[in-house]
């Protein structure tokens, strides 16, 4: 099935995550970790709700899609209906999200890469591993690599940042800045492991 | 919006420190059915704030709920279908959430809560 996608906003950088991307991500923690089925999953910047579906289907007990988008978070739940997915959407900016401790298991999230907004996927990342108990699953950019696992371990007090894959991701001619048809670039698949 | 959410959800407003829980106001609940799933409610008992979930239920209508609840209650296939209940199958589709601290509304419209703050109160 065919999920509806967003005409994105440029200052969010809403770039939608592919199926490909979406269920490498979800079966790799579900199978290499277990940290989908019968968990609490947060799907952070959700967009239209990919990665939370993805979880749902995977079976989560409970998804939880935070974005800062009306638009988008309209559309995944329309989407989640679709499926027949039971998905709760909380409208919100990462930045600003406030929840009693630890209280998800598992966060999975294709922020916003930061070349937009410097720094962007930093905050989601900051805070993603702020609410996570288990893991934390994220994509960013291979170039920015090192800065991610010092900003992870030193910064963000995460015990374990480990790359799990290269991806490439497939960035389609959205925005009218966007002078090429269709660029990949490469991409790193994480798993952040949250101090208790 | 399920009630397990809402025992995640704290009031986000800068310079608050008791933003927990939001008072609820209902105007719309729904129910969904879903499995109940033993080991997961299980899981979850430890990291629930039962006095939170105790009385979201109330002020949307479910009173099923004991005022103390402790561990040994979960062999109890009774007290484990009215914690599914209230935590997974009540939805409050129309209202609002309300810092305690502040009296700040969110809106919930189709069971999204609106937590987008104001400038002056990033």
């Amino acid at each position: 099935m065919k999920l509806k996608q967003l005409e994105g906003l440029v200052e969010l950088e809403q770039y939608p995550t592919g199926p490909h991307i979406a269920s490498r991500m979800l079966f790799t923690a579900e199978n290499s970790f277990g940290d989908v089925s019968n968990k609490v999953v947060a799907d952070f910047g959700c967009g239209c709700g990919t990665l939370g579906a993805a979880a749902a289907l995977l079976g989560a007990e409970h998804v939880i899609g935070i974005d800062v988008d009306s638009q988008a978070l309209e559309i995944a739940s329309l989407n989640a209906e679709d499926l027949e997915l039971d998905i709760d959407y909380i409208q919100c900016d990462i930045r600003n999200l406030v929840w009693r401790g630890q209280a998800a298991d598992t966060v999975v999230m294709n922020p916003p890469f930061g070349t937009r907004k410097k720094g962007a996927d930093m905050d989601f990342l900051f805070n993603a591993l702020k609410v996570a108990s288990e893991a934390v699953y994220s994509l960013h950019k291979t170039s920015t690599r090192d800065h991610v696992r010092r900003a992870a371990l030193w910064d963000f007090n995460a015990s374990s940042a480990e790359v799990l894959c290269e991806l490439r991701y497939a960035v389609p001619q959205l925005y009218k800045f966007h002078k090429k048809k269709e660029v990949d670039i490469a991409v790193d698949l994480w798993r952040f492991v949250p101090r208790k | 919006m399920r009630l397990l959410t809402h025992n995640m959800l704290s009031s986000n407003i800068k310079g608050v420190t008791n933003g927990f829980p939001l008072r609820i106001e209902v105007e719309k609940v729904v129910e969904k059915e879903v499995d109940l799933n033993p080991d997961f409610l299980r899981s979850m008992f430890s990291k629930i704030d039962w006095k939170a979930l105790v009385h979201a239920a109330r002020s949307i209508g479910y009173s099923e709920l004991p005022d103390e609840a402790d561990p040994s209650m979960l062999d109890s296939d009774d007290f484990l279908s009215r914690f599914h209940h209230a935590l997974l199958q009540l939805h409050l589709e129309e209202g609002v959430l309300i810092c305690p601290e502040t009296g700040r509304r969110f809106p919930v419209n189709k069971g999204i809560p609106n937590m987008l703050l104001h400038e002056d109160e990033v």
